[in-house]
């Protein structure tokens, strides 16, 4: 599935949301909107091959959802199809959250759903009704950022960054649910996100260190 | 993916009623299986009826069985306190599934429903018996490292990925499951198929019916237990075989045991007449040796996976060590 089928259909943009100016990001926007065009017509006679007129309407039907996105709450019209992976990054511009595999395959989508970790690229978007979703955005308290975060920048975590989002919210859940008491146990654990850069053992150190200084996380 | 309709039934009745009617209608819970496989363009359904609102996710003790509800998340099982009172074997398993984010969406209903992972049942550019009835069998003569030793056809020689599987057919599980005609009880060994003449079916649940639980007796297995699972990497891959392993020792004889492989079949494989000729030896390297024999009897190993006739046997041994202590 690609995002590019299902631009954002009537949906408002948050009045506080973020902000982009980004040419790049509107560019790729419009052009996606163009493409959507161009497939519309194809899915609505396939629709109507199938005669049925409940799945003529099945074609365009949007289902509406309510919720909360890092503390505020949405009231928000979906396609079925998108992945709470593809509303985070295209709907509600927190691209924070990062589409890698999109197969479930290698946890840079991961986000907290309820204070569970998930991976948001197996998620549809419209089972999350009525739930709290936590991304990356959402980790930070105002400018000061989440101890994980701190711990991640000091123990070089990282390399490329791509993997980043995902690492420090799984990484956030690990010590929580209380899956950090080694480094055997961090490392099983993590296993659901992939670092191509190979940067494990620093964000193994990075974890210790926030399990070990017992701060809220 | 194709554009499909989405309800979100709050009763069983209406869920099994959608999908008892519709033949594009299917049952959603966790996704981790079906929307990676609707994105690939594998499974197409037209409805998708989301549970998730169904009742189903209870973990409690009822008649002699610890019952899990067919909602209850992977995660939660393996940490469930009376799981790992009750069937430490079970909770291992679990662990050793996939990875922390997907045991907290994947559910014990659709862990059983979850469907072959044989990369020629994945890509649709590839013949495939399972996914399109007909069109022969890409592994079979193609890269068949991770593919079954047992019970295979010359239709399908996929296996069952599942891990949880493995133990609930060796603890004697029993799914619960509600139809469109009534409820009925299903024997874990029986709720998988072999692929036969027709690997398109994937288990014996009828079109319609909705797994609402899954009993597992009480036993005496819930000390001397151990699931291996061996794998490419450490963690976060699908088994190359694996083995559950239980037994009920007294001192260093074997009272009973109870014995199943993953990764070597179509189904749980169950390991009866190893578990038979345990019942009463000592619980020696020399009885598991003479078990694993037995186990692996009738075993059929193709171009890439012949490694499996040697890892299979050895990887029963050490389960059993790890069970029983002995080193």
């Amino acid at each position: 599935m690609s995002s590019d089928k299902f631009p954002e259909k009537n949906l408002p943009e948050e009045e506080n949301g973020p902000q982009h100016s980004d040419a790049r990001r509107t560019f790729l926007k419009q052009s996606s909107l163009l493409t959507a065009l161009a497939l519309a017509p194809s899915a609505a006679i396939k629709a109507a091959e199938l005669k049925f007129e409940e799945k003529v309407a099945a074609v365009f039907e949007q289902v509406k959802v309510t919720l909360g996105i890092n503390g505020k709450k949405h009231k928000l019209s979906i396609e079925p199809r998108a992945t709470l992976l593809d509303l985070l990054r295209e709907q509600m511009h927190l691209t924070g959250t990062k589409k890698g595999c999109d197969y479930g395959q290698c946890g840079a989508c991961t986000v907290h759903v309820d204070g569970q970790r998930v991976l948001s690229c197996l998620t549809l978007a419209a089972m999350v009704d009525g739930k709290e979703v936590t991304t990356i955005e959402g980790l930070a308290n105002g400018d000061k950022l989440h101890p994980m975060q701190e711990a991640f920048i000091k123990h070089d975590g990282f390399q490329c960054g791509y993997c980043t989002p995902g690492q420090i919210m799984s990484a956030v859940a690990c010590v929580r649910e209380g899956h950090a008491d080694s480094d055997d146990e961090i490392r099983e654990f993590m296993s659901g996100n992939i670092c191509r850069c190979g940067a494990y053992p620093n964000i193994v150190n990075a974890i210790k260190e926030v399990k070990n200084g017992g701060q809220r996380v | 993916m194709i554009q499909f309709q989405y309800v979100k039934p709050s009763k069983p009745k209406a869920a099994i009623d959608t999908v008892a009617k519709d033949q594009s209608a299917v049952f959603i819970a966790g996704g981790t299986n079906l929307v990676d496989l609707m994105k690939r363009g594998v499974m197409n359904p037209e409805k998708l009826v989301d549970i998730n609102k169904l009742p189903l996710r209870k973990i409690e003790r009822e008649n002699g069985n610890v019952r899990i509800g067919a909602l209850a998340l992977n995660g939660a099982v393996a940490e469930d306190k009376l799981v790992l009172e009750k069937h430490p074997l079970l909770a291992q398993a679990l662990n050793a599934g996939a990875s922390a984010q997907l045991r907290n969406m994947a559910t014990v209903g659709g862990n059983m429903m979850q469907r072959v992972r044989c990369p020629y049942f994945y890509d649709t550019a590839m013949p495939c018996n399972k996914r399109e009835p007909g069109t022969g069998c890409g592994a079979l003569e193609g890269y068949n490292r991770m593919h079954a030793i047992f019970g295979h056809s010359d239709k399908c020689i996929a296996v069952n990925p599942s891990d949880m599987n493995v133990a609930l057919v060796a603890l004697d599980a029993v799914v619960l499951v509600s139809g469109p005609k009534g409820d009925r009880k299903i024997p874990f060994a029986e709720f998988h198929r072999l692929p036969g003449d027709t690997p398109q079916i994937h288990t014996n649940l009828q079109q319609g019916e909705l797994i609402m639980a899954v009993d597992v007796p009480e036993n005496p297995y819930t000390k001397n237990v151990n699931y291996l699972k061996i794998r490419d990497r450490n963690s976060y891959a699908f088994a190359l075989v694996s083995v559950a392993a239980a037994l009920d020792l007294d001192g260093s004889t074997i009272k009973s045991a109870r014995l199943a492989m993953g990764g070597v079949a179509h189904k749980p494989w169950r390991l009866n007449e190893a578990e038979q000729f345990l019942a009463g030896k000592p619980a020696t390297e020399a009885t598991f040796r003479q078990a694993a024999q037995l186990a692996m009897r009738g075993a059929k190993a193709f171009e890439h996976n012949k490694f499996k006739l040697t890892l299979g046997p050895n990887t029963i041994v050490q389960a059993l060590k790890n069970a029983s202590g002995v080193a």
